[in-house]
């Protein structure tokens, strides 16, 4: 297992390093001089020159690009043209909300959707299977600031239910920022709920055919317990890869959501960061999504061998 | 326009399918998913062809005096020769009082032409990269990293940075929205050769002496189509969507062009007093992406039934 776990950690460098050349050759291939961004219209050559030996932009690329990995790993991301501050202060000024966001999308998602999956593939062919599925089609295309808006109109504004936009720490209060999070945590959930209901039907829709189901029911045990203590448990595996897959969409949509919403996070500072060209933000941000990513989907990995003792390696 | 046209036309159901799948055109218009996908797509497509016939009003023109309009306005104009007539904005009119009928039908073009294109491009990179990597095996394991690499970005990051890079225009919105995509592309084609490579009439064309660029083009690609019709499908749905997005977030196709992405965002800051600028566009949004998924669906079932089983 400790085997496995090396393994798989050292898989993950080769994908990272990938990213990592494609978020620095952005740089590299976009127009301008970063050091004249940095020192402004302002600047003299002579500031310029400096700014580029401190950067090390004077070296030859393969150099460079070390020299920039390297820094990446002692939390350096560099500073931001257009912020103007440290974008590792940056970023950590903007974790706490879109932590929240995704927390609360994910909690709701799977609440919502493996009760809702199994239902239908216990119900299959019948008008609850069909709703269920045609929801997951549904999800899969109303575009989820569509979803956001209506569900602004809608809740905030016709019937003055929950606040329109905003974000509120969680420091000043965990009332006032869970009551701010539901819509977005709805709207961002659509999608992901979809994804994680189809699969869930099919996979448990395997597993139903199974001697061991009818053996559970033959015993006598009720409907409940065989759908969550036989079924779900050996259709897992699926489930649990496709929730760790859907991570990336989750992303995607947080960076829609937050803009939606007004939500100070890291998708929110993705867009304004693209907005204003500041690349060395742009670029930590995919990093950090990316990685956030590639290690969500290695614990997936992992969790293999807890839900399915049959997975050994 | 007929670019446009010729763009627009490969959104339609797919040529004829390799010898084995005969029948499966009627089959698959008895598949109720994909008759109803394949109606309102075909509608959206008629409606976007045929704006100019649809609307009198041109989609670029700004009238300061119907500006914010809720939809229904009645609206006289004065013609060059002296006759008056009224023309109706019947989804009302946005905050440089551009008609949102007009825009709405106008964009259906943008998101059928970014649907189609980056789901022909896609496919036809995927696939060259794909076929290749599957038969050659030093090449396999770099462009295989290499994806796996792209694929850990999630896609709509990687359009946003990707659309960054350049001047925000129509060609570099399919290039940000054809990039995440070949991956799943490269993905397919490789499975789909990994498992074709050992069957017997393979080895059989090898025995006799075929040239690899033959063998593939004869007897390996033949096997990729029925699959990557469905991805495709899928692809242009998820494009469609992503154009979308990233008109919405201002990194898009310019704001001047209508596109259903670009309405939305210009009705953003309005929204709580006139949320028909988001309304309508949405909706077409929405269904036409609807349509695609479901057309995507019906195919899967009819041409790849093992797929279908998988997911």
């Amino acid at each position: 297992m400790l085997a496995y776990i090396g393994k798989r950690l050292l898989a993950t460098i080769p994908v990272m390093a990938v990213v990592a050349v494609f978020v620095f050759a952005m740089l590299r291939l976009t127009p301008g001089d970063p050091a004249a961004i940095i020192a402004g219209a302002a600047a003299t050559s002579q500031d310029i020159a400096d700014i580029r030996t401190k950067l090390g932009l004077d070296r030859p690329i393969v150099s460079q690009f070390f020299v920039w990995i390297g820094r990446m790993f002692t939390g350096d991301f560099g500073e931001s043209f257009f912020f103007k501050k440290q974008v590792a202060e940056l970023i950590a000024g903007r974790i706490e909300p879109t932590l929240m966001l995704a927390t609360t999308t994910m909690i709701l998602s799977i609440a919502v959707a493996v009760p809702l999956g199994v239902l239908a593939a216990w119900k299959q062919g019948t008008w609850i299977d069909r709703i269920v599925m045609g929801f997951s089609v549904l999800g899969f295309s109303v575009p989820v600031f569509v979803i956001g808006y209506v569900l602004i109109f809608v809740f905030s504004i016709e019937l003055q239910w929950l606040p329109v936009q905003g974000y509120q720490p969680l420091s000043e209060g965990l009332w006032g920022c869970l009551v701010r999070l539901v819509l977005p945590s709805v709207t961002l959930s659509v999608i992901y709920i979809a994804l994680i209901a189809r699969i869930t039907r099919t996979s448990v829709l395997e597993v139903l055919g199974e001697d061991y189901i009818r053996t559970a029911r033959a015993k006598g045990l009720t409907n409940v317990v065989v759908l969550m203590r036989h079924a779900l448990r050996n259709a897992a595996v699926p489930i649990v890869t496709v929730i760790g897959i859907g991570i990336a969409l989750l992303i995607g949509g947080v960076v829609v959501t937050e803009s939606v919403f007004s939500i100070p996070g890291l998708g929110r500072l993705t867009v304004d960061a693209v907005l204003a060209r500041d690349y060395p933000t742009v670029q930590a941000v995919i990093l950090l999504f990316s990685l956030v990513y590639v290690l969500v989907n290695l614990l997936v990995d992992l969790l293999y061998t807890f839900l399915d003792p049959r997975i050994r390696y | 326009m007929s670019a446009t046209a010729d763009a627009l036309g490969l959104e339609a159901p797919p040529g004829p399918p390799p010898a084995p799948q005969r029948g499966a055109l009627r089959r698959l218009w008895k598949n109720p998913a994909a008759a109803i996908g394949a109606t309102i797509l075909a509608l959206i497509l008629v409606i976007g062809l045929a704006a100019p016939l649809l609307t009198p009003i041109n989609p670029g023109e700004i009238n300061p005096v119907y500006r914010n309009k809720k939809p229904g306005t009645e609206e006289t104009v004065r013609r060059a020769d002296g006759t008056k007539t009224t023309i109706t904005h019947w989804m009302g009119t946005d905050s440089l009082g551009r008609d949102i009928y007009s825009r709405v039908v106008y964009g259906a073009r943008a998101s059928l032409l970014v649907g189609a294109a980056v789901a022909v491009i896609s496919i036809a990179i995927g696939l060259f990269i794909g076929l290749v990597s599957g038969y050659i095996r030093w090449l396999d394991a770099i462009a295989m990293r290499v994806m796996d690499g792209l694929m850990a970005i999630p896609a709509i990051l990687l359009a946003i940075a990707v659309v960054s890079l350049s001047k925000a225009g129509l060609a570099a919105v399919i290039i940000a929205i054809v990039v995440p995509e070949i991956p799943r592309v490269v993905r397919l084609v490789r499975s789909v050769v990994l498992s074709i490579r050992e069957e017997p009439y393979v080895e059989a064309a090898i025995s006799v002496g075929t040239p690899t660029p033959l063998l593939l083009v004869r007897h390996v690609l033949p096997n990729t189509i029925a699959p990557l019709v469905v991805q495709g499908t899928y692809i242009a749905a998820s494009a469609i969507l992503i154009e979308a997005i990233l008109s919405f977030l201002g990194v898009g196709i310019p704001p001047e062009t209508p596109t259903w992405g670009n309405i939305m965002a210009e009705g953003r800051t309005l929204f709580r007093v006139f949320p028909h600028n988001i309304l309508y566009p949405g909706i077409f949004l929405a269904l036409t992406v609807l349509a695609v998924n479901m057309l995507g669906d019906g195919l899967r079932d009819t041409l790849d039934p093992r797929m279908s089983k998988r997911l």
